[in-house]
């Protein structure tokens, strides 16, 4: 009985959240990305969102590379494969770990931010302040996040790709010892454009999830320090969650081509 | 009544999920005037001010400004319907990321597209009318204190000249001096514009400073309106305990009682 009514109450509470964000990006595509549009809003949050991130998600890239090359270093050599640590690290960074990894760390650095910012200039009135002004908060505050946020991100995978398959080159020639010039020619020769363009479309997805959840959180928080805070958790861990899930969606969707 | 006002509200109802906040509100402020609303906390104050902004939609009703139902305007319509109007927030709402002349001039520039260095001379003299010498404007709204950041929230309420300004709690927070000083800024501001005002307090100093008429608002309907100064002579149970600040009448305060 009490357990029914739970679950009950639970698929309620995820269906009128799921219609809310529906009602949110509908408002946010129809009035946020139409004209009129703030170009020094969108310049202003590219800076935030897509240059302040550089060095969170290059450091994160060269790690990876670096650990991705030393694994596979591991199990490829049990088959005497050696010469393919070059190729995969290239196809693992570029398809999958890049866009995912940059995409989680700008969720928790960006998406905490927009939320924490849209959050406290709801609570302290300043968003229906915007609105006494003549000026539709979609498109002051939402479209110029979610534009700068889609158009950044893959240009960050981009250098997180390059940096990532420098990082599995250093560690492939300086600490497994493999010849140096054997291991850019196997990236060029291996990977194909539409590994690299797969992980961009990723990206681009992926800022487009943050935007919105960084927004949708911000937008409807309520009652404080306390409901700032909620939101922020809130907003790392939806859009953490949903990119995840589209990164699924999208690469069964990419390999079906 | 005779006269239709200028601002019309007709049974305006709202409420959120099973709370009915407003329940038919029906007001009348003729053009030029400044009325009062009156009444404690969670008695539906704000909400009935963020209706008339379009902020939140009412439930049924109808309000009406300068005879045109503003109820359900979308687009264009609700841009030319917002530009009349001019508000002071409870906490200022100033834009912490702008400077105080930006914040002034926002309207004028993102709602008017006005050129900058245009926008910038009416803010740096809208802010001599509130007393801020143009020195304030390159400061931030962090920088100021709560008096200043009132002052400028009200040179921003008025920098676009509006026709119809709304001041919410405008003295609230504020010491009793600087409290004055904020309603003597209220009444001169508004003569000059010759706007028609709505404000909500429950500082009854403020009330009598500022009012032409003087409305009270209790469960979401108004219960008494009428000219400011009659309030001593309402005859209203109510309006007679709100002024006098006793908890003993009509209005019972939901205090668990040790």
């Amino acid at each position: 009985m009490n357990i029914l009514a739970h679950i009950g109450r639970a698929t309620l509470a995820l269906l009128e959240e799921t219609g809310r964000v529906a009602i949110f990006l509908k408002d946010a595509l129809l009035q946020g990305l139409t004209p009129k549009i703030f170009l020094r809003q969108i310049l202003e949050q590219m800076m935030r969102i897509g240059y302040f991130s550089l060095p969170v998600v290059g450091l994160t890239a060269f790690f990876t590379g670096g650990a991705l090359a030393l694994q596979i270093y591991l199990g490829s050599s049990r088959f005497n494969a050696e010469s393919l640590v070059a190729s995969i690290v290239a196809l693992g960074i570029t398809r999958e770990l890049g866009p995912v990894l940059a995409g989680l760390m700008v969720a928790g650095r960006v998406g905490a931010s927009i939320a924490a910012e849209l959050g406290t200039m709801r609570v302290t009135e300043q968003i229906d302040a915007l609105v006494t002004l003549a000026t539709n908060p979609f498109k002051y505050l939402v479209g110029p996040r979610i534009i700068a946020a889609v158009v950044t991100l893959p240009i960050l995978v981009g250098i997180a790709d390059i940096i990532g398959i420098m990082g599995g080159y250093i560690v492939g020639t300086r600490s497994i010892g493999l010849n140096g010039y054997a291991y850019i020619r196997n990236t060029a020769d291996f990977l194909e454009i539409d590994d690299v363009t797969s992980g961009l479309i990723k990206a681009a997805v992926f800022g487009f999830i943050i935007a919105v959840m960084g927004c949708y959180h911000g937008f409807n928080s309520k009652g404080g320090a306390q409901g700032v805070g909620r939101a922020t958790t809130n907003a790392v861990v939806s859009s953490a969650i949903l990119i995840l899930a589209a990164n699924f969606a999208l690469t069964s969707l990419l390999f079906a081509d | 009544m005779a006269e239709a006002g200028y601002i019309e509200l007709a049974g305006v109802t709202k409420s959120f999920g099973p709370k009915h906040v407003l329940n038919g509100v029906t007001l009348s402020v003729p053009k030029g005037h400044s009325l009062v609303v009156i009444g404690g906390s969670g008695t539906g104050k704000s909400v009935m001010l963020k209706c008339i902004l379009g902020l939140l939609h009412p439930d049924s009703g109808s309000i009406r400004i300068a005879g045109e139902e503003a109820v359900g305007l979308r687009g264009s319509a609700r841009d030319e319907y917002l530009a009349r109007f001019g508000m002071l927030f409870q906490g200022a709402a100033l834009f912490d990321s702008l400077s105080v002349w930006e914040n002034v001039a926002f309207g004028l520039i993102q709602g008017r597209h006005m050129a900058r260095s245009r926008a910038r001379d009416i803010a740096i003299e809208k802010l001599g009318q509130v007393g801020l010498t143009p020195d304030v404007g390159n400061l931030y709204p962090a920088e100021l204190s709560g008096g200043m950041q009132k002052r400028v929230g009200l040179a921003r309420a008025i920098a676009a000249d509006p026709e119809i300004i709304f001041f919410d709690e405008p003295t609230t927070g504020l010491d009793p001096i600087m409290a004055d000083v904020i309603n003597n800024l209220i009444v001169d501001c508004v003569k000059r514009l010759g706007a028609t005002t709505v404000s909500i307090t429950h500082d009854m100093a403020s009330a009598r400073k500022i009012a032409d008429d003087i409305a009270m608002i209790f469960k979401g309907e108004i219960v008494w309106q009428g000219p400011a100064k009659t309030i001593d002579t309402s005859g209203n149970p109510y309006v007679d305990q709100f002024i006098h600040g006793r908890a003993e009448g009509p209005i019972q305060m939901d205090v668990l009682k040790p």
